[in-house]
């Protein structure tokens, strides 16, 4: 992803697109739409992985959290046909290096947060899956605790921290 | 970013908001607050990595041979944008996704006359929630009313004070049902808030009651 970022590597996108692609694809399936309009809606959220890439940081998101955002605010615009409002952004300035150690950090930590869910008993992670893929009621909602955060949680604070400290300096 | 927030989003709104689950009116409250507090955009980048590890753990379906080509030639006939994002000019009032909704800063606001020199704005969107913007002068008590489903109320400008706490810039109530309040602005400075209801409130008074379907609130 760093690579697109930085180098526009078609190469290394297309390795992105091929590992992706098919889930995106799926996440939006499940999540109501047609095989049709899924393709055609994959194609425009692997475009936007493209041109959004000068704002991957990998010290605030994993390259499949990054992807899941763009996905998810897609399928609300064509399956609500809602806008979807965006918290204010903060800004790496243009010289300001992402730290490595921060984005290697939340590499880790996505990975246990990963393991972390694979290992939920059944009932729970599919809670947890319905919950994305968008359909779960109200009552299983209240029913759903205890997801496994807290680290990244204070992962992701700390990069913000670093972050606003890299701003105030300026 | 405002220090001293002391009211928060609940976990299920940031849930909802990760799942995108949620009325765009009640994204507009969740994304405002994010936009001035840390902590909640932290909670909020924590549950979209669920999302994220979902998104990586989920079974597949095969895309058309054609769709990478496709992608592609998108990419290359689009028009060249720059790839990094123009910075824009923070406001002192209104974040970023409320500046998007109001079409620029406070000045761009289309106050209308709410009575005993309340104003309000409703935000333009779609489903079954509304957003509006009050303004309510220093020291005045809104109507006292109770809701027939949620209301959250995001402090943007001076304070107010109702049953539940005090609550000043970034701080959001969020009020269920069951609550009754009477939020009255602080003397120091005219309050503005954001606030999104999923039902139409209810007033106590007579006269509130009566002029309801008028002000649309």
């Amino acid at each position: 992803m760093i690579r697109i970022r930085d180098e526009q590597d078609e190469q290394a996108f297309a390795e992105v697109f091929q590992y992706f692609a098919p889930r995106v694809k799926a996440f939006l399936m499940r999540s109501g739409t047609d095989a049709a309009l899924a393709e055609e809606c994959v194609q425009e959220v692997m475009t936007t992985v493209w041109q959004k890439s000068a704002m991957f940081d990998p010290a605030r998101a994993s390259v499949a959290t990054w992807i899941f955002t763009i996905a998810r605010n897609r399928k609300i615009d064509i399956l609500r046909r809602q806008k979807r409002p965006e918290p204010e952004d903060i800004y790496w300035g243009p010289e300001e290096e992402p730290d490595q150690a921060e984005s290697i950090g939340l590499q880790q930590e996505s990975e246990k947060l990963g393991a972390a869910i694979a290992e939920l008993p059944d009932k729970q992670r599919e809670l947890i899956e319905k919950a994305y893929f968008g359909d779960l009621t109200h009552r299983e909602i209240a029913d759903m605790t205890g997801l496994p955060l807290g680290t990244i949680k204070s992962r992701i604070r700390l990069a913000l921290d670093r972050l606003r400290h890299a701003m105030d300096r300026k | 970013m405002t220090p001293n927030i002391k009211h928060h989003l609940t976990e299920e709104l940031l849930l909802g908001y990760s799942t995108g689950s949620l009325p765009e009116a009640v994204n507009i409250a969740v994304a405002t607050h994010i936009s001035m507090c840390d902590e909640c955009r932290a909670a909020a980048e924590a549950y979209d990595s669920v999302g994220g590890a979902v998104l990586d753990q989920a079974e597949t379906v095969s895309v058309s041979e054609s769709c990478f080509a496709s992608v592609m030639e998108s990419i290359r006939t689009a028009p060249a944008t720059d790839r990094r994002l123009a910075r824009r000019p923070a406001d002192p009032v209104l974040p970023a996704p409320l500046r998007d909704y109001v079409g620029g800063s406070l000045d761009k606001v289309n106050w209308r006359p709410a009575g005993m020199g309340v104003r309000q704005a409703i935000l333009p969107t779609s489903g079954e929630a509304t957003a509006r913007l009050l303004y309510i002068p220093a020291g005045t008590a809104v109507p006292d009313h109770s809701h027939g489903g949620m209301e959250l109320t995001l402090v943007l400008q001076g304070a107010f004070r109702d049953e539940d706490g005090h609550f000043g810039r970034g701080d959001i109530e969020v009020a269920d049902s069951e609550v009754e309040h009477t939020p009255i602005a602080d003397i120091g400075e005219d309050c503005i808030c954001l606030a999104v209801t999923d039902a139409p409130l209810r007033f106590k008074g007579l006269l509130p009651r009566l002029a309801q379907p008028f002000l649309r609130i």
